[in-house]
């Protein structure tokens, strides 16, 4: 009966903010709304006995990627109401297609649901043994070169990141190590013995 | 009772509000990425779901394999975003006819 109650709340509350976040006015509160979406789609993976993926989906989206585009949204100095502008130019034509898309996708999981197409169990899930285990048993195992793959996706990523937005600046002063160095103390310092009163010249 | 379909249906809901936000935002890159990462999670929530239905945890292999395409995705994108937004002042990309050729 909790488990129900678990998804229907879950479920209702992820769409709900999902649906927010692509409509809400200001782009902080679609992150915000972004946001709320994932924690309630990683609820909805707990109860299903995905654990791992769920606290993967909690850390990575919330704890990175949510807080890169708060970063980004809050940082750029963006007009936003100019970029409204088209909004209701396109409702209807959005509305048309998604419903179509809904009706596709609605159509084929009941289609699925009344045939029931036999799959065959490629890497069952062990007895006695935690999602995170067996998930372990797996990765490491047979796709350890696809995950090695996932991991030099993420370094280019992160290369690629750095190299798009960095640039060299003109206007600010740094530290020429070099230079520092080479200079000695007699074309740097002047010895002057100035006479009474007179002070000196710089 | 909870069934694989209603799963099915949230996902599918999620993934067309985010097919939905691309077409409604069509000028404001930042919702548009944002529209493609709820995209992303409904399809992790397919294999998640169908993971659990199967008794398969090849499918959650899968949905952290997306995750991970994901999150360099969002990077990725939003490292272009800042240098589109440096050059020209602005994030419309209504006319992004700038990188032809």
């Amino acid at each position: 009966m909790i488990q129900l109650l678990a998804f229907y709340l879950f479920a209702i509350v992820t769409i709900v903010s999902g649906i927010l976040c692509v409509t809400a006015r200001n782009p902080v509160h679609s992150v915000l709304w972004l946001i709320l979406a994932f924690f309630n789609a990683a609820g909805l993976m707990v109860l299903v006995g995905a654990e791992f993926i769920a606290m993967l989906l909690v850390i990575v989206y919330v704890g990175a990627v949510a807080v890169l585009f708060l970063f980004v949204v809050m940082m750029l100095d963006i007009d936003f109401a100019e970029l409204r502008s088209g909004f209701a130019r396109y409702l209807p034509f959005g509305v048309a297609l998604v419903a179509l898309l809904a009706g596709e996708i609605i159509f084929a999981e009941g289609a699925w649901n009344a045939g029931g197409i036999l799959l065959s169990r490629s890497a069952p899930t062990p007895e006695g043994m935690s999602n995170i285990q067996a998930l372990g048993l797996l990765i490491y195992t047979r796709y350890l070169y696809i995950f090695e793959g996932a991991g030099l996706v993420l370094l280019v990523a992160l290369i690629g990141a750095i190299v798009l937005t960095h640039r060299k600046r003109g206007d600010v002063r740094t530290q020429k190590i070099s230079e520092q160095n080479m200079r000695r103390p007699e074309d740097a310092t002047r010895n002057t013995r100035p006479p009474v009163g007179q002070g000196v010249e710089l | 009772m909870i069934g694989l379909i209603h799963y099915l249906t949230v996902s599918a809901i999620l993934f067309v509000t985010g097919v939905f936000g691309i077409f409604l935002n069509r000028k404001n890159l930042i919702i548009i990425l944002m529209a493609i990462e709820l995209i992303l999670l409904s399809v992790n929530l397919n294999l998640v779901a169908f993971s659990a239905y199967l008794h398969d945890l090849v499918g959650q292999v899968f949905a952290m394999f997306v995750l991970t395409v994901a999150a360099g995705e969002a990077a990725i994108g939003l490292a272009i975003l800042v240098i589109y937004f440096r050059g020209r002042g602005t994030i419309s990309v209504d006319d992004v006819n700038r990188m032809k050729g």
